[in-house]
């Protein structure tokens, strides 16, 4: 930043309030121009809604804000577009079966012709250092090369104010390092960049001034390079975090044995495994890390028996159980939770008790000669909702009127809570807040503690170095020899994720 | 057995007015699903448009007259699906199929007058030059306006996906409507146009079949027509070009199985009967085996409902 900064973007008690809940209340914070301004706050902070608003798909209760000097209030992302104001999605806004030329059309308010429109697709992803072919299907990009056409997609109506929701948490560490030097490269040509993360890492090296949200309101600001990344943690949550403890109990017997693992995807854009082999030990949590799309749910689905393969390519305590579905294996001892909470992990519209059940059944024992037991199954689930601190009116409540958080604590908790020899999860704190996060990881711990094998996927690698004893990456479908996760360094682990996944390296400002 | 009576002239050329009816409805339901929007009432906006065009054309005394209303009747008709499905977030499939019960009902109801009557027939334009061509004249410039009509539809809609931005958009809505929703595209309002614009070519195709190809009006005389214009949709892989391939196919082998029923043909009536449903879908299906390229050009949203949360 210079010295000769203008504001460029005010906001002044800004507002929304949702049935039940107030998204954003009274938030006030300013961005000058040039500046890389973050956002911080856990999930249901209120980010996503305050940027909403900013770009204009949700209009605010009460509040004003300037662009510029000027009076701002734009009433649909058109205008916000108009204004100069361009936004990066959390989750993609990419359309997979256009190629990259329609999808930056599409973002786009007066897109000129396709032959023109690639031809300045192909400057522009050259001078920032983001090659891109515009003919391509996105459905066959890789994460990273998505981003790039979402930010290109913004570069190419030269926005004031760029802003990014998450956009770190699809990417490997190297990626991670070609985008800050992009967004580094436009902070120094004027554009302000409001970035919203709960990195803290990423925060620290790239913002220069923070904003922090705690339920819907500003706690506090700071320059987050003078922070460490414990402060702003707990700047973010309000009170101190305790980190999980760990047993140092040698591993017992092997009880998963997965060698020559190969599946074909059931998604038509999905991953197919390729010649998977590993072993996990009684006692032992192995880490699997890699980007999203790299076959962490075919892994998933092939481990927890809704795809099955060769019989002996999935060993439970060296029982070949690879032909076998779900309740089969759930019978021999192996549960598992996929990332999809509703819909996968839970149906929605049914409630906890049914939910417990569901998975329940088999190894809990209720049901008899077909008949539930419906006595047993609210025991089982009531003690769910005990253990794991589940915070719901009642056991009968349906399982989409639970928060994210929660849901994922009983989803969990349903598996753990049925004796298992081996647990299969994949991002089990995906969305959930820190210390729920914090309880699931512990719980995941002791049941390792206890005896059990476990398989946790994630994409957090913070959350794998913490919890896991062996780590392994998934890289287009084939998984690395898994390593002790003991001195592994985060380059390592980059290398390991299949580094920037053959994009080239940036090469801005030589 | 008696080859010779098949006229192979007189063939192609009733092929043509055997599958406009089909291919008309297919085209706009291609424009639907397209959007993301499974509306299986094309059955019953069919018929309902074959009654609207025969009482209007009856009462009018002007077939143009007719196939304009039945285009306005059944996209009227198509509004209370889009009400339903895009405002009121109905399940598409029920809503769907209970347009087809209604259409059937309703339209019963408006023609209980008109059974019996015949209607103004539809002039058979005369091209110059190319009509009074030898052999092809007669095969493939002798037809009335509609023929002609449902051709240039194909064509201007697989222009119109491929080319325009309107097309871009509509594509992108019925590939991801959270994305196309997230970059400020009207989702419900291009929804609801698209489906009005199905009932429109539905509607077209039902006054066809009582305006032309029958010529008159009986109670369900649709008779699946809407349903095969369906599933053509689905196995020609939501192309338009292969939309009109597996409607003439269709209309093709229904016109020759009847030749071939009237030439004697020792086949028992049932499998001819039964063969321009068998054989259409099975070309379609060899056509789209490629299992991988066919879910592409599925659109991802179909039948799935849209609710802005934010």
């Amino acid at each position: 930043m210079t010295g000769t900064e203008k504001v460029l973007l005010t906001v002044e008690g800004l507002t929304k309030a949702y049935p039940g809940v107030v998204a954003n209340s009274n938030v006030s914070f300013r961005i000058m121009e040039g500046e890389v301004h973050s956002l911080l706050g856990e999930n249901g902070a209120g980010k996503s809604t305050l940027v909403k608003m900013i770009y204009g798909l949700v209009r605010p209760d009460t509040g004003r804000m300037t662009l510029r000097g000027q009076v701002y209030e734009p009433s649909a992302p058109k205008a916000a577009r108009a204004a100069g104001v361009a936004m990066v999605f959390q989750h993609f806004s990419l359309f997979e079966a256009l190629n990259v030329a329609e999808n930056v059309a599409l973002g786009m308010e007066n897109p000129p012709k396709q032959s023109e429109l690639s031809q300045r697709i192909r400057q522009v992803s050259e001078a920032y250092g983001l090659p891109l072919d515009p003919a391509r299907l996105v459905g066959d990009l890789s994460a990273g090369e998505r981003q790039r056409v979402e930010i290109i997609r913004c570069l190419l109506q030269d926005p004031k104010l760029l802003i990014m929701d998450e956009p770190t948490s699809v990417l490997t560490p190297q990626e991670v390092e070609i985008l800050f030097k992009t967004l580094r490269q436009l902070s120094a040509e004027g554009t302000a960049i409001l970035y919203i993360s709960h990195k803290l890492e990423e925060i620290r090296a790239l913002c220069d001034e923070a904003t922090v949200l705690r339920r819907g309101k500003v706690v506090d600001t700071c320059q987050p390079r003078e922070k460490s990344a414990r402060e702003l943690a707990e700047m973010m949550v309000g009170e101190t975090l305790t980190p999980p403890e760990r047993s140092g109990k040698a591993p017992g017997p092997v009880a998963l044995d997965v060698s020559g693992l190969s599946a074909r995807s059931p998604n038509p854009f999905g991953t197919a495994l390729q010649n998977i082999h590993l072993t996990v030990q009684r006692g032992e949590i192995l880490g699997i890390a890699g980007v999203a799309g790299n076959g962490q749910d075919e892994l998933l689905l092939a481990l927890s028996g809704e795809i099955r393969t060769a019989k002996d390519a999935v060993k439970i305590d060296g029982k070949g159980v690879g032909d076998l579905g779900p309740n089969e294996r759930r019978a021999v001892g192996l549960v598992s939770a996929p990332e999809e909470r509703l819909g996968h992990a839970a149906a929605p519209d049914m409630s906890l008790t049914e939910n417990a059940l569901l998975s329940g059944a088999v190894r809990k024992e209720l049901t008899s000669r077909g008949f539930i037991d419906w006595a047993k199954t609210r025991t089982f689930a009531a003690g769910i909702v005990k253990e794991f601190d589940v915070r719901t009116p009642g056991i009968g409540t349906a399982a989409r009127a639970l928060s994210g958080g929660n849901l994922q604590k009983f989803v969990i908790g349903r598996e753990l809570s049925q004796d298992p020899s081996v647990i299969v999860v994949n991002q089990p704190t995906w969305g959930v807040d820190a210390a729920a996060a914090a309880s699931i990881r512990q719980a995941l711990i002791d049941r390792a503690s206890g005896g059990a094998a476990v398989v946790v996927i994630s994409q957090d690698l913070d959350e794998l170095l913490e919890i896991a004893d062996r780590f392994a990456a998934l890289n287009g479908g084939r998984l690395s020899a898994p390593r002790p996760t003991q001195g592994l360094t985060v380059d390592e682990i980059g290398l390991m994720m299949g580094g920037a996944h053959g994009m080239e390296v940036a090469h801005v400002h030589p | 057995m008696d080859l010779s009576a098949i006229n192979p002239l007189v063939l192609i050329a009733s092929l043509m007015v055997s599958a406009t009816p089909i291919l008309l409805a297919a085209i706009g339901e291609l424009v639907v699903e397209k959007s993301g929007v499974l509306n299986l009432g094309v059955e019953g906006m069919m018929i309902v448009g074959a009654i609207c065009g025969f009482a209007t054309a009856v009462e009018t005394g002007s077939p143009l007259l007719g196939f304009i209303a039945a285009a306005a009747g059944s996209a009227l008709l198509s509004l209370i699906f889009a009400v339903l499905t895009q405002f009121l977030l109905a399940n598409q499939v029920a809503t769907g199929l209970a347009l087809t019960l209604f259409g059937l009902g309703f339209s019963a109801m408006l023609g209980q007058g008109y059974v019996g009557l015949k209607p103004p027939s539809t002039p058979t334009l005369h091209i110059p030059v190319l009509s009074d061509l030898p052999v092809v004249g007669t095969m493939l410039f002798s037809h009335d306006l509609m023929v002609y009509v449902s051709l240039a539809l194909v064509a201007a809609v697989w222009a119109t996906l491929k080319y325009t931005r309107v097309g871009l958009i509509l594509r992108a809505v019925g590939e991801n409507h959270d994305a196309a929703h997230a970059l400020g595209y009207k989702v419900i309002r291009i929804r609801i146009l698209a489906i009005m614009f199905g009932g429109a070519c539905a509607g077209l195709g039902g006054a066809y079949l009582s305006l032309v190809r029958v010529p008159q009006w009986t109670e369900g005389m649709t008779a699946g027509a809407g349903w095969i214009a369906l599933a053509i949709v689905v196995f020609g892989s939501w192309k338009p070009w292969r939309v009109l391939l597996g409607a003439y196919l269709f209309g093709g082998i229904s016109v020759l199985q009847l030749n071939l029923q009237a030439a004697g043909l020792k086949v028992p009536v049932q499998y001819l009967s039964m063969s321009p449903y068998l054989i259409t879908i099975l070309v379609l299906v060899i056509m789209s085996a490629n299992r991988s390229r066919a879910a592409l050009s599925a659109p991802a949203s179909l039948g799935r409902s849209f609710h802005a949360s934010h």
